[in-house]
């Protein structure tokens, strides 16, 4: 496998790339500007395309340029996009009510960075890749999954949630990238292609709850329950 | 090839159907088209049944299999996808919307499509697409009537299942990862690879893809503690759409969760997966008897049943071996046609009275006896009580945990099962015999549309009740040595 056996040169790229894309998920966990939320995924969505583009290279898989021009395109550009016009339109610069202050939600983050850490070791361990930037994609990976959840769960404008959602899928992407770059086009181009449409929902989801409940607070959805 | 083109037939009738709904865009043609594609779907769903005795079948480049798993599904799903649609023909003219009525249609058309394709995909990556897009297209009918409850219960809907169902890609990548390091970094990740390279992978790896697969399609089951969008959901969509719903998807999400059942018993871990699913039935059945017995919505009440009766389903799948496999399997098939005929006589009771609180349904019995008999079988038949098939296959179930090394979890279904039919059955005291406080008149007739696929509901559940053909018997049994044959829970060697 590729990850087992890299040039020294290839791994520290892709550890600095990886853990970069870990720092922006702490910036969006920090911030309570929706701005920086969409600046840090949209940077994000760059790492990862750029990431694509270097394991092809070095491991010889010429269809995950294609897979890194795709990324960046739709996840790097056009969902930002998106995203973007919808805050415009729905006027909203940040979260008005916190659940959770920045700082505990940071600490908390961590927290779920360590236990990631934990796992990644067990597993790396099992299999005899201890050292090797297989367990660093599995922390990554691991770790951007707890704080897209983390994101979900303290953060409650509609906005923050899809963006939770997409770092919830973009910790799935960088860790596939690194450890199962074989792993049958297909499957990617349509993961693409589904975001696309998640986002189209999303939006007009978004509109509905304004013209119809009136905010684009989770909080304020509580007619339901029993 | 007979299976082949049944199976093209399942597929091309609704996606026929969609095609021309939008280019016509009249609500009663798009009502007949989407008759017509679910009257092709259902004998194509049969004779597809009948096709694949022999064993499994590979199509389109190893990405479609027909086997007995996914033809059963298919099966459960089109049942319900033709009910359903008789019924939507009477119920959606009560909404007076005939102008949305063709996108209603469009989009109904394209849930069955998608629920009825996705048992069938041969790829674990490709299945996970069409379970994302049976989330993608149904948030729409959730949020069909625009009213705010309908939109609120979509977009839980939408961030639950998205949130769940990514942790299904995750386990998805890493049974990819484990599978990688057998047999080299690029292969088609269809089931029968994934099980032929369990035994080698490495145990630790694929235990944890295999928790992680099954909480994020169990979300998409409904199982308990993941339900929690299943209420709001069912209750705020269109009754048609709620019987697909709880009937036809929830079926399609757990095949997923038996496929990789399969593959993690090939390794011969099978032990800690079948206790943690058997753990989650037993947590759902806990979680729907305490909310059944306090509920006040009508719609609810029956979206907390359909909770129990995943339970039900996990702790049949859990327990393992031919007696398991084959009552939960038969339960999937009572659930289905059962479920239904609940969700449409709640649907015509809610428009008929206006209101989705059983405080305000009362009288049933007097005002519409006709339909009240037949929904009060129906409630009978969903709490698991002779002769009607629920008994049938939770008999089978309960068996088949008393054999197992869990038979606390058997003990416990059956006290609970039994809490539930009190809960359950007391709610329709109320609506039927204990007189209104103040005296709400229901409006108008039940139309013929509504009540004829409750007939059609509950006339086959009293067969199945009263008679489990030899020929089902044998195909259980065919499925179950197909998913590893006789492995079950510690020490439930027959």
């Amino acid at each position: 496998m590729l990850a087992a056996h890299l040039d020294p040169l290839a791994a520290s790229l892709f550890s600095l790339m990886a853990i970069a894309s870990l720092l922006l998920a702490f910036i969006m966990l920090g911030s309570r500007w929706i701005r920086h939320y969409l600046y840090a995924f949209a940077a994000e969505s760059w790492l990862i395309a750029a990431l694509s583009a270097a394991v092809g290279y070095y491991g010889n898989y010429p269809e995950l340029y294609l897979i890194a021009i795709l990324t960046f395109l739709f996840r790097g550009l056009f969902l930002p996009y998106l995203i973007f016009r919808i805050i415009h339109r729905l006027n909203i610069a940040r979260e008005v009510h916190v659940i959770l202050q920045a700082s505990s939600s940071l600490v908390i983050g961590a927290m779920a960075v360590v236990f990631a850490l934990t796992v990644a070791a067990r597993i790396g361990a099992e299999l005899g890749l201890s050292g090797t930037i297989v367990v660093l994609a599995l922390t990554v990976m691991l770790s951007m999954k707890l704080i897209g959840f983390l994101m979900l769960t303290v953060r409650h404008e509609a906005i923050s949630q899809i963006l939770g959602l997409l770092v919830l899928e973009n910790g799935i992407f960088l860790g596939a990238q690194i450890l199962v770059p074989g792993m049958p086009l297909l499957v990617e181009i349509v993961i693409l292609f589904d975001l696309l449409i998640v986002v189209a929902c999303f939006g007009l989801l978004v509109q509905y709850l304004q013209t119809h409940v009136g905010t684009t607070s989770s909080l304020a959805l509580r007619r339901l329950v029993g | 090839m007979m299976a082949g083109g049944f199976a093209l037939a399942i597929a091309l009738a609704p996606a026929v159907a969609i095609v021309l709904i939008l280019l016509t865009r009249r609500a009663a043609v798009a009502e007949g088209l989407n008759l017509v594609a679910s009257a092709i779907v259902f004998p194509a769903a049969i004779l597809l049944l009948v096709a694949v005795r022999g064993g499994p079948q590979v199509y389109w480049h190893g990405y479609i299999i027909l086997d007995g798993l996914g033809a059963w599904s298919v099966l459960c799903a089109a049942v319900v996808y033709l009910l359903a649609s008789i019924y939507a023909v009477g119920y959606m003219r009560l909404l007076d919307e005939p102008r949305r009525l063709s996108r209603f249609y469009a989009l109904f058309a394209g849930f069955a499509l998608t629920t009825l394709v996705g048992p069938l995909m041969n790829s674990a990556g490709v299945y996970w697409i069409a379970i994302e897009l049976t989330t993608l297209v149904s948030t729409f009918l959730v949020a069909f009537e625009h009213a705010p409850e309908s939109i609120e219960a979509a977009w839980k809907y939408i961030i639950v299942v998205s949130g769940g169902i990514s942790l299904a890609l995750l386990g998805t990548v890493l049974f990819y990862w484990a599978g990688s390091l057998v047999f080299g970094p690029s292969y088609a990740m269809t089931w029968a690879a994934l099980r032929d390279a369990a035994p080698r992978a490495n145990h630790a790896l694929l235990l944890l893809a295999f928790l992680l697969v099954l909480i994020g399609y169990g979300t998409k089951v409904g199982l308990a503690p993941m339900h929690t969008w299943l209420p709001d959901a069912h209750s705020e969509g269109p009754a048609p759409v709620s019987a697909l719903l709880s009937g036809a998807l929830l079926n399609t999400a757990m095949v997923g969760i038996v496929r990789y059942l399969a593959v993690v018993d090939a390794a011969g871990i099978g032990a800690l997966p079948r206790a943690v699913l058997v753990v989650l039935g037993a947590v759902s059945l806990l979680v729907a008897a305490l909310f059944i017995v306090r509920q006040r919505g009508i719609k609810r009440l029956m979206a907390y049943s359909s909770v129990e009766h995943m339970g039900v389903i996990a702790l049949g799948f859990g327990f393992g071996g031919p007696l398991g496999i084959a009552g939960a399997l038969y339960h999937m098939l009572n659930h289905s046609l059962n479920k239904s005929l609940m969700f449409f006589g709640a649907g015509s009771a809610m428009r008929s009275y206006g209101t989705k609180n059983i405080g305000g349904i009362r009288m049933v019995a007097r005002r519409f006896p006709a339909f009240g008999a037949l929904w009060l079988a129906g409630a009978v038949a969903i709490t698991g009580a002779p002769p009607f098939g629920l008994f049938a296959s939770e008999l089978t179930i309960l068996r088949a945990g008393m054999r197992s090394s869990a038979v606390w979890a058997a003990l416990l279904m059956a006290v609970l099962l039994i809490v539930i039919f009190i809960g359950f059955l007391n709610h329709f005291r109320i609506m039927y015999f204990e007189p209104a406080a103040a005296d709400r008149v229901p409006s108008g007739q039940i139309s013929l549309w509504c009540v004829v696929p409750m007939w059609g509901a509950l006339l086959p559940l009293l067969a199945l009740g009263l008679w489990w053909p030899d020929v089902l018997w044998s195909y259980f049994a065919t499925i179950a040595h197909a998913l590893g044959g006789t492995v079950a829970l510690a020490g439930a060697a027959p």
